[in-house]
């Protein structure tokens, strides 16, 4: 191993994947709660809605599609002054998340209401008819029914997430990207960046097999 | 039971206003089957699903049990909801949930304890029967099974009126009369009034007691389903007839031009009780003519049968007038065509 990369220090690329995952698991976790509100939200004020508000849904609309347009790199810097704030830094694997959470939650968010669209609106008629109220339609009505586009939707949304934490790093985040940058491609240690990589790309295979193998046992439209 | 009072109901569309329902009045007795049939935009969709507040009328009010459904504040109303079940033509089941799960959801919202919805579910089952089939999904059903489920879901709560929107419509002929058949049980055992709306004679000729026919938002005539069909008024109204009656009047047309040299080709109109009854025989028995049947057709509704046959009537001219009004005196219509 020493051989094939002299260069890399194990223990150093340990802590990076630790960070990374640290970084991709927190900020998935809150844009999945964000997002699935903020979707929901777009899907019942929006036209023919159980809680139509033209107002509120362009007003959503306008909010989502901003964040979801600006380049992640410069939402980190545009954000820097908000994270200090919060985080009390803008280093390491925790100044990483704020961005990381307001860049992928509009993102979610869009994918969570094309998922509650696919609902036939019949079903939520059906509901209606049955007495149902608001709460218990998204709670046992669109919610489940819209779970295997959810699930595919969390899916690529954590992806996507693995992608900026790396992006994240080159700016001080920590983790991978931030190895591969600093020691990597700063100091001319291809067998970091190499080995950087391999890691990212079995992180994100391994979430997409276990995306789809989710979302396929929880589809029962046959 | 049901009262629909001066209902009307207005959209507006993108060209102008739409009146889906104008100022329709009517009353569904307990207990009874009432169809609405009409072509697509009869506005008969819109007059169902208003007598479960989906819509709110314009003007007008309507009354089930005395409780008006188009003046009630939501909460109430979706109490009243759960009295009044619904089933459709696309059956809307939930697919994430199976057989038994879909029929447990109104009983979930309703508030019934876990224990008790259990057990009604299963009794539904076995009322729509599906045994066996509980924990199957919606999408390895066929359609008359779905439609079986919708039909369980809705009766979850034993719900005082059953309205039915294009629930066959979606089903093949054998399928059709098979849930026709359900609905039917349902409304002798269970005495729950039934509201169908379809565009179809067949299915009102084959449960309904009572019908409603509708055109531009208005209801045209209004009856007993055998009235109706023995003696329809609006055009549109003989169009459905003819729907179960099928090419008959074409098939007169043409056997009429064969036969019309002798001029003794009669149309016999039949009203229930007397379809079962020899008047035919009798009348070639008692004056000495020749019958000979060109054409004929029986059609069964809910509440007897009545037909019509063509015959030719050959014989002596006094005794064919005789035997016209013999079979006058029983009551059977005869036509010169």
């Amino acid at each position: 191993m020493t051989k094939l990369f002299p260069n890399v220090d194990w223990n150093i690329m340990l802590t990076a994947t630790k960070e990374t995952l640290y970084m991709t698991i927190i900020s998935i976790i809150a844009t999945f709660v964000l997002g699935l509100i903020l979707g929901l939200l777009l899907f019942l004020t929006g036209k023919d809605g159980l809680l139509e508000n033209k107002l509120s849904n362009t007003f959503l609309a306008a909010f989502i599609n901003i964040f979801r347009s600006i380049p992640f790199m410069i939402l980190i810097i545009l954000l820097i002054p908000f994270t200090t704030i919060i985080v009390g830094s803008m280093l390491g694997s925790n100044a990483a998340l704020p961005a990381l959470i307001v860049g992928a939650a509009p993102f979610f968010a869009r994918m969570v209401e094309i998922g509650l669209r696919e609902i036939d609106k019949g079903v939520i008629e059906a509901a209606k008819a049955m007495g149902a109220s608001t709460i218990t339609i998204i709670l046992k009505v669109l919610i489940p029914e819209a779970l295997p586009a959810i699930l595919s939707g969390i899916t690529v949304t954590t992806i996507a997430i693995v992608g900026y934490t790396a992006m994240a790093g080159v700016i001080g985040g920590g983790g991978l990207g931030n190895l591969a940058y600093m020691e990597g491609y700063q100091r001319g240690n291809n067998d970091v960046t190499f080995v950087a990589t391999v890691i990212i790309l079995i992180i994100v295979f391994v979430i997409q097999i276990f995306g789809d193998i989710f979302t396929r046992k929880i589809d029962k439209r046959g | 039971m049901i009262e629909i009072q001066q209902v009307s109901k207005t959209y507006n569309g993108k060209n102008g206003q739409v009146h889906a329902v104008k100022n329709v009045s009517l009353t569904v007795r307990k207990g009874e089957i009432f169809g609405m049939i009409g072509y697509s935009g009869a506005g008969k969709s819109t007059l169902l699903r208003m007598l479960n507040g989906l819509e709110t009328p314009t003007d007008g009010e309507i009354l089930i049990d005395g409780v008006s459904i188009s003046k009630s504040k939501a909460s109430q109303l979706r109490k009243e909801r759960q009295k009044i079940g619904m089933i459709f033509q696309h059956f809307n089941l939930l697919w994430s949930r199976t057989v038994l799960e879909n029929i447990l959801f109104p009983l979930e919202i309703a508030g019934v304890p876990k224990k008790q919805r259990v057990e009604r579910a299963k009794e539904l089952v076995r009322l729509v029967g599906l045994e066996g089939r509980e924990s199957a999904y919606p999408s390895e059903l066929s359609g008359g099974q779905k439609q079986r489920v919708g039909i369980a879901r809705a009766l979850a709560n034993k719900p005082k009126v059953l309205l039915c929107d294009e629930a066959t419509s979606a089903l093949d002929p054998e399928t059709t009369d098979s849930i026709l058949s359900l609905l039917t049980e349902i409304n002798r055992e269970l005495g729950i009034t039934i509201v169908l709306i379809t565009h179809e004679m067949h299915v009102i000729q084959k449960i309904c007691q009572r019908v409603a026919v509708m055109e531009n938002g208005e209801v045209v005539e209004l009856g007993e389903v055998l009235e109706v069909f023995t003696n329809p008024k609006q055009d549109i109204t003989k169009k459905f007839v003819k729907q179960v009656k099928g090419t008959e009047d074409l098939f007169i047309t043409e056997l009429t031009h064969d036969t019309s040299s002798n001029g003794n080709t009669k149309k016999l109109t039949f009203t229930q009780s007397h379809v079962q009854q020899p008047h035919i025989s009798e009348a070639v028995k008692l004056f000495d003519i020749e019958i000979n049947i060109l054409n004929g057709k029986i059609v069964q509704t809910s509440e007897g049968s009545y037909g019509t046959l063509l015959v030719q009537m050959i014989g002596k001219t006094e005794n064919v007038e005789n035997a016209v009004s013999y079979l006058q005196t029983q009551q059977v219509e005869v036509e010169v065509v």
